[in-house]
């Protein structure tokens, strides 16, 4: 069975999906994604689907439940270069990923990461947390 | 009704050909004053006599092959006159008046029993009238679907204002097929250029009414899968009391009053300051 490659880059996780998403490519993707964030404590996740042209409900939905588990995981999630097309018929199902922050492309994805880990909040939460372990 | 008496009104026609030709040059020269040349009528005039005494008569009516030639020509016409931008009433008037020349004629002679060929002509040239109105609509109902899709590729022009800024000034009516269109060349002048930031003008927007709004909200919400931001300006005092009382939410969407505000706030967005020289 295909499966999506998930690459590190220090703290974040990119993930780059480069053909069309068959359903259950979808859901072992979201498997391997969920485990990964735990491996890795990673605090950002970046999906890039620049490369899809089609969408359905089921992957529409599978985008937004992604993103809803890894900020269950404590990362925060930036869907990449989604297609004109693929934005309108998301749209049109209804379907706007509300909660799920978007960037044109990779490289803004990241500086988006980086300015919301880098924020003072951010910090703030964390030493309240490390505080929280000591 | 039998063949001879329906070949009546031919016979008629072959027997007067030059005299009815100039009443109903005539008559209808006074309609289209100005409009083609005499020339040019009286050949048009000319070919749909010939044309008529062609079929000589047959019972088959304008549908029969005896007519082709006459309704290629009487098709050619109502495509011509539409193109040129005559009334239905001056088109059609160039068949029917054949009926008041033939009317004219009668009564000069006072020939009751030619009448009856009369109703039997009268009946052929409502056909061949109703037959060219039809293609002259046909032909009208062309030019407007064109005038359509070009005013549809016109309305959408995308402007770059600055770096990662578009604008796209909207004007007219907004309605689903053009909303569509508009929201194309939207997304793709994002995803081209790579702004994160759009306004969306509706300055010239006649009305906004709940459907224009459901559009507007679809168009940002795409732009926001896209990674980009909308901001919707150009809201005339009217329109803003307009979609209050109708109830729309705009939501998180940000609007300002006109062009000039959304485009400081999108550079204060962009990280961008405007400062005076002075």
């Amino acid at each position: 069975m295909d499966r999506i490659p998930i690459l590190q880059i220090g703290d974040m996780l990119l993930v780059s999906i480069q053909v069309d998403l068959q359903d259950h490519t979808a859901l072992a993707l979201q498997d391997d994604l969920s485990n990964r964030i735990v491996e890795t404590g990673a605090k950002g996740v970046l999906i890039d689907i620049s490369a899809l042209e089609i969408v359905d409900s089921f992957i529409g939905r599978m985008i937004s439940t992604t993103a809803a588990v890894s900020r269950v995981l404590d990362a925060e999630t930036v869907v990449v270069g989604m297609q004109p097309a693929v934005a309108i018929t998301l749209v049109e199902l209804g379907l706007t990923l509300t909660g799920v922050r978007t960037a044109l492309d990779v490289d803004r994805g990241i500086r988006l990461l980086r300015r919301t880990l880098d924020e003072p909040i951010g910090r703030g939460d964390a030493t309240f947390d490390e505080r929280l372990t000591e | 009704m039998s063949s001879s008496s329906a070949s009546d009104w031919t016979t008629l026609l072959r027997e007067n050909q030059d005299q009815l030709i100039a009443t109903w040059t005539r008559l209808v020269e006074a309609s289209v004053a100005g409009r083609m040349t005499a020339g040019e009528l009286a050949r048009d005039i000319r070919e749909i006599y010939q044309g008529l005494l062609v079929g000589d008569g047959t019972e088959a009516g304008i549908r029969s092959s005896a007519y082709d030639g006459l309704r290629g020509l009487l098709a050619d016409l109502g495509r011509t006159r539409a193109r040129q931008g005559f009334s239905p009433t001056e088109t059609a008037v160039s068949v029917f008046a054949l009926k008041q020349a033939v009317l004219e004629l009668l009564d000069e002679r006072a020939d009751l029993s030619a009448y009856r060929a009369f109703g039997n002509l009268s009946r052929v040239i409502d056909d061949l009238g109703l037959y060219m109105l039809e293609t002259y609509a046909g032909t009208r109902e062309t030019v407007i679907a064109q005038q359509a899709e070009t005013l549809l590729e016109l309305s959408t022009p995308v402007v770059k204002l600055w770096d990662g800024i578009v604008a796209l000034p909207l004007v007219g009516t907004l309605d689903s097929a053009r909303t569509q269109v508009v929201m194309e060349a939207l997304l793709q002048a994002l995803v081209d250029t790579g702004s994160e930031h759009a306004i969306i003008d509706i300055t010239g927007v006649a009305a906004v009414d709940t459907q224009v709004a459901q559009h507007l909200l679809k168009t940002v919400q795409a732009a926001r899968l896209l990674g980009a931001e909308c901001i919707v300006s150009g809201i005339r005092p009217q329109i803003a009391q307009t979609v209050v009382a109708l109830g729309i939410e705009f939501g998180d969407i940000t609007t300002k009053a006109s062009l000039s505000d959304a485009m400081l706030l999108a550079m204060r967005n962009s990280g961008l300051d405007v400062v005076s020289r002075a």
